[in-house]
């Protein structure tokens, strides 16, 4: 009869652990393609370097499906709330990959036209530099997300994506109060952040 | 043998049994399951249908549209399968009399229910 030792066929951890071991491996990206970082994206989906391999098999087009949004590209001002709407049809709990320097600072793009970052109106987790980033840049974007998924709390995350709806509610009582389109009201919101020395609006 | 059960019986057990295992595999799976595990975070902008991020010109996919758009697409169908006809034969013509009369009288019968929906204003879109 062996010696049966507990510590070696009994493992203790915590939940939270556990549930985002689950989650950093079962990613659903969801493309926000606008510019050239998205054809760098379709090959990092492709057999070539083939992203699956890293837990995130499952591409949909739709926020009802996934939980990982990837910004591949320039966002104008007027796409901002356009952004807002999707990041806020995502399922929960949701994560934002900022691929490319113009979702992640406006880039070169520094116009009146477009947003200079989409940190200003949607929470990112990582930012992926590059003009486009190369396929491999974006996987190590990924990568370094599953890092900072198992590292994260669950409740943490729920209230990170609390604070985001709080601000989507206050961009509807302002576009009702001031009777403004939504890429109008959200502009403001930026602006007025900007004033305050604040990066974003949520 | 009145008194005896009847040689059936562990069938219906084995059915009644069944019928059980089946609905709780279906109640725990579908309903309590899911309620202690989903995460459940109704949003306006998440019960609002999905248009691309734009908010919804109207609720839903059950609108009417105009009984217009049958008639053409009726008629679209027909001449393109018609289309589709000719192509293949076109390819494939080797300048044989009965080919030719063939098609000209497949085109002849097309052309007379061409003119019939001219005749009968179907290709007019006001009227």
């Amino acid at each position: 009869m062996a010696n049966l030792n507990l510590d070696d066929s009994v493992m203790t951890t915590r939940l939270d652990s556990v549930v985002n071991w689950a989650r950093k491996n079962s990613l659903w990206p969801l493309p926000f393609g606008t510019a050239c970082c998205a054809i760098e994206f379709m090959s990092m989906m492709a057999s070539r370097y083939d992203f699956s391999r890293f837990g995130a098999e499952a591409l949909r087009f739709s926020p009802r499906q996934s939980d990982m949004l990837l910004v591949l590209g320039t966002v104008t001002n007027k796409q901002a709330p356009v952004l807002r709407q999707i990041y806020a049809q995502m399922a929960e709990p949701k994560w934002v990959v900022a691929v490319g320097v113009c979702a992640s600072s406006g880039g070169m793009y520094r116009t009146y036209a477009t947003l200079q970052g989409i940190d200003r109106v949607v929470p990112v987790d990582v930012y992926v530099p590059g003009c486009p980033p190369r396929p491999e840049t974006m996987i190590f974007g990924v990568m370094e997300l599953q890092k900072k998924i198992s590292r994260e709390s669950l409740m943490g995350r729920k209230e990170h994506i609390e604070r985001f709806y709080q601000s989507l509610a206050r961009q509807e009582d302002l576009q009702k109060a001031k009777g403004l389109s939504s890429y109008q009201v959200v502009r403001e919101m930026v602006l007025e952040a900007g004033h305050k020395g604040e990066q974003q609006i949520w | 043998m009145t008194s005896s059960p009847s040689p059936f019986l562990p069938v219906l057990l084995l059915f009644l049994i069944a019928l059980g295992v089946g609905a709780a595999i279906l109640v725990v799976s579908g309903r309590i399951l899911p309620g202690l595990m989903k995460p459940d975070n109704p949003q306006r902008a998440k019960l609002t249908p999905y248009e691309c991020g734009v908010p919804p010109l109207q609720e839903g996919a059950r609108h009417r549209y105009s009984v217009k758009f049958y008639l053409v697409a009726m008629l679209f169908i027909l001449f393109d399968v018609e289309t589709a006809f000719l192509l293949p034969w076109a390819v494939q013509y080797k300048a044989h009399l009965w080919t030719f009369w063939a098609m000209l009288s497949f085109l002849a019968t097309l052309l007379v229910g061409y003119v019939y929906a001219w005749g009968k204003g179907a290709l007019d879109w006001e009227r």
